[in-house]
């Protein structure tokens, strides 16, 4: 995942090299969308598991103190 | 030394019965423990453990060093009715409280501890499978995390060896600032603040709001950042066992081991004497909870000389000190672990100081946050939606397949450090180097002869012997496989064996 999103940034950079700045924004955003879409991968395959009714399950984890 | 060190972690799970908030804690735990011990070989499934009498104040897992001795008729107690079994990688796997225990084996590297930790793992979720199958059981589930986030705590403890000669009052002083402030390293996250977790917003740790005083004995209420529970396990005129209760519970490789490491390193320089004091932190109470509540790391925390610090130019400073103490004492003579553990000690702190972000497949706390932000922005959920909390608990569900945790290993979205022979290996094998393979392999190799056993004793029960003959292990560093091993080779029984350790003395 970092070393895509290095090579996404310095490709950009030597093909286009337009202003520092703007070259900057772009791969930033950039990154971000990659990262975003990671992330949603993960995300849907988490639903996958995740139990249904999040509120009764999580309710339902009480414990007692321990140590 | 370096990192090399007796340590080791015990970790206490969270256990629940889905739909069930009022599930009988203390029985569903022993049920866990007693399904796993009910399939070990021979009499293991009922080794007790070598007891001293509990009060109160102390630790409920104290030894007796003359019990067996004195009258062994006792050690037929019933354990005061708690699941108690040794395994026979070393590790304790008992009911303390109303949680199932793991105490892992003493072992010498931050990467045993974490191996043997993750084996505590698959213990656990072996146990909770099997307690599931029995007929007519409830359906138990085990989580590997700290707080039911409605205002209950329950530990994972780390174990270092120290010089019984270093003075107290030098490691409070140089491990408070350590403490509050490793958690931006070793938290493994939480949803929620306060130790009710009512308040919204998420955490660096799942363990940092339950501490309210600095230094003290207790575990359970007004729980101190420095423990001082004094029972070292080993003789009490060289060591003293530190009893650290101020960690989270990690599922990160990484995180564990940085845990163990750093802190290793940083009792080495306490040791021998590093001044540590200009670290001092103004209100180290306060401030574990200020730095917990601050996932972007930008607070800067007032020490006791009226500087200012963030938590992470703390750790870099503690890190840094640690480079040049092992620089200028090794060179580079240094082993490969203790130089590992420095890089990454200091690249972590880089990457965070940067990025935080950067260590989503790296680090607990980062990992999790990742997922709860990718929840927020795609489903445009509250820090107060119980789906959140959900992605927090399930994140340490040993269940196979639920976890979330091990999901993202599996799908190379959490490093590891660490393979799946290793650790499963570390379920049944002791580590080579310490006292805990003599205990064992004892275990593996007599088990219809072993009557007890604990950190620093192995008690048989030979058949025709009028007595339990109790073999005291009080020295961490010996019964290890090279001083014992052609010992036991040589014994093909637990009666050849206490006759040979006769001739030895």
């Amino acid at each position: 995942m970092a070393s895509e999103q290095q090579r996404k940034g310095s490709s950009r950079s030597e093909d286009e090299a337009p202003e520092p700045e703007a070259a900057d924004g772009t791969a930033v955003a950039a990154r971000k969308e990659q990262l975003d879409t990671d992330v949603d991968d993960i995300l849907d395959e988490i639903d996958g598991v995740l139990e249904e009714n999040a509120a009764e399950f999580v309710s339902s984890f009480v414990q007692k103190g321990g140590e | 030394m370096g990192v090399t060190r007796v340590m080791g972690i015990e970790t206490e799970y969270g256990i629940s019965v889905p739909g069930h908030p009022n599930v009988n804690s203390m029985l569903a735990s022993s049920q866990v423990v007693n399904a796993y011990a009910s399939q070990l070989p021979g009499a293991a499934a009922k080794t007790r453990w070598d007891y001293d009498e509990e009060t109160p104040l102390r630790d409920a897992r104290g030894f007796d060093l003359s019990r067996a001795d004195a009258d062994p008729s006792q050690l037929t107690d019933d354990d005061f009715g708690m699941a108690n079994s040794v395994l026979t990688n070393g590790a304790r796997f008992y009911v303390d409280h109303a949680h199932p225990e793991y105490s892992s084996p003493e072992v010498l590297t931050p990467l045993d501890a974490v191996i043997y930790d993750r084996a505590g793992e698959l213990v656990m979720a072996k146990a909770a499978e099997l307690a599931r199958l029995t007929p007519g059981a409830p359906q138990i589930r085990l989580y590997k995390n700290n707080t039911d986030n409605k205002g209950a705590s329950y530990g994972t403890h780390e174990n270092y060896l120290m010089n019984r000669s270093t003075p107290f009052a030098d490691i409070t002083t140089g491990l408070l600032p350590f403490f509050v402030t490793r958690q931006v390293i070793v938290g493994s996250g939480r949803v929620g603040r306060g130790q009710d977790g009512r308040t919204d917003g998420f955490q660096l740790s799942s363990r940092a709001d339950f501490f309210e005083v600095e230094v003290g004995l207790e575990t359970t209420l007004k729980r101190p950042i420095i423990n001082t529970r004094d029972e070292p396990h080993a003789d009490p005129q060289f060591h003293r066992r530190l009893h650290v209760i101020v960690g989270d519970a990690n599922l990160s490789d990484l995180a564990t081991y940085l845990k163990m490491g750093t802190t290793s390193l940083v009792l080495e320089l306490i040791e021998a004497g590093v001044t540590l004091d200009d670290l001092s932190l103004a209100d180290p109470v306060e401030q574990i909870h200020q730095v917990s509540h601050d996932p972007d790391l930008t607070q800067k925390l007032e020490l006791a000389d009226g500087r200012k610090m963030t938590a992470l130019e703390v750790q870099r400073s503690y890190a840094e000190r640690v480079a040049s103490f092992i620089e200028s004492r090794e060179g580079d003579q240094s082993d490969e672990q203790t130089r590992d553990v420095i890089a990454q000690w200091l690249r972590v702190i880089d990457q965070l100081e940067a990025d935080p972000m950067a260590l989503a497949t790296e680090l607990d706390w980062v990992a999790k946050l990742q997922l709860l932000n990718g929840y927020r922005r795609r489903d445009g959920l509250s820090w107060t939606d119980p789906r959140l909390q959900l992605v927090d608990l399930q994140y340490s569900d040993l269940t196979e397949g639920k976890g979330l945790a091990r999901k993202l290993e599996r799908r190379g979205s959490l490093q590891r450090l660490t393979t799946d022979e290793q650790i499963q290996r570390a379920v049944t094998d002791p580590p080579p180097d310490t006292r805990a393979w003599f205990r064992g392999e004892c275990l593996r190799r007599y088990p219809e002869s072993i009557a007890a056993a604990s950190w620093d004793s192995v008690v048989f029960d030979v058949q025709g012997q009028p007595s339990l003959q109790r073999v005291p292990t009080l020295d961490p560093l010996r019964g290890t496989r090279d001083h014992v091993s052609a010992l036991l080779n040589d014994c093909p029984t637990a009666k050849d064996l206490l006759i040979a350790l006769r001739t030895v003395q």
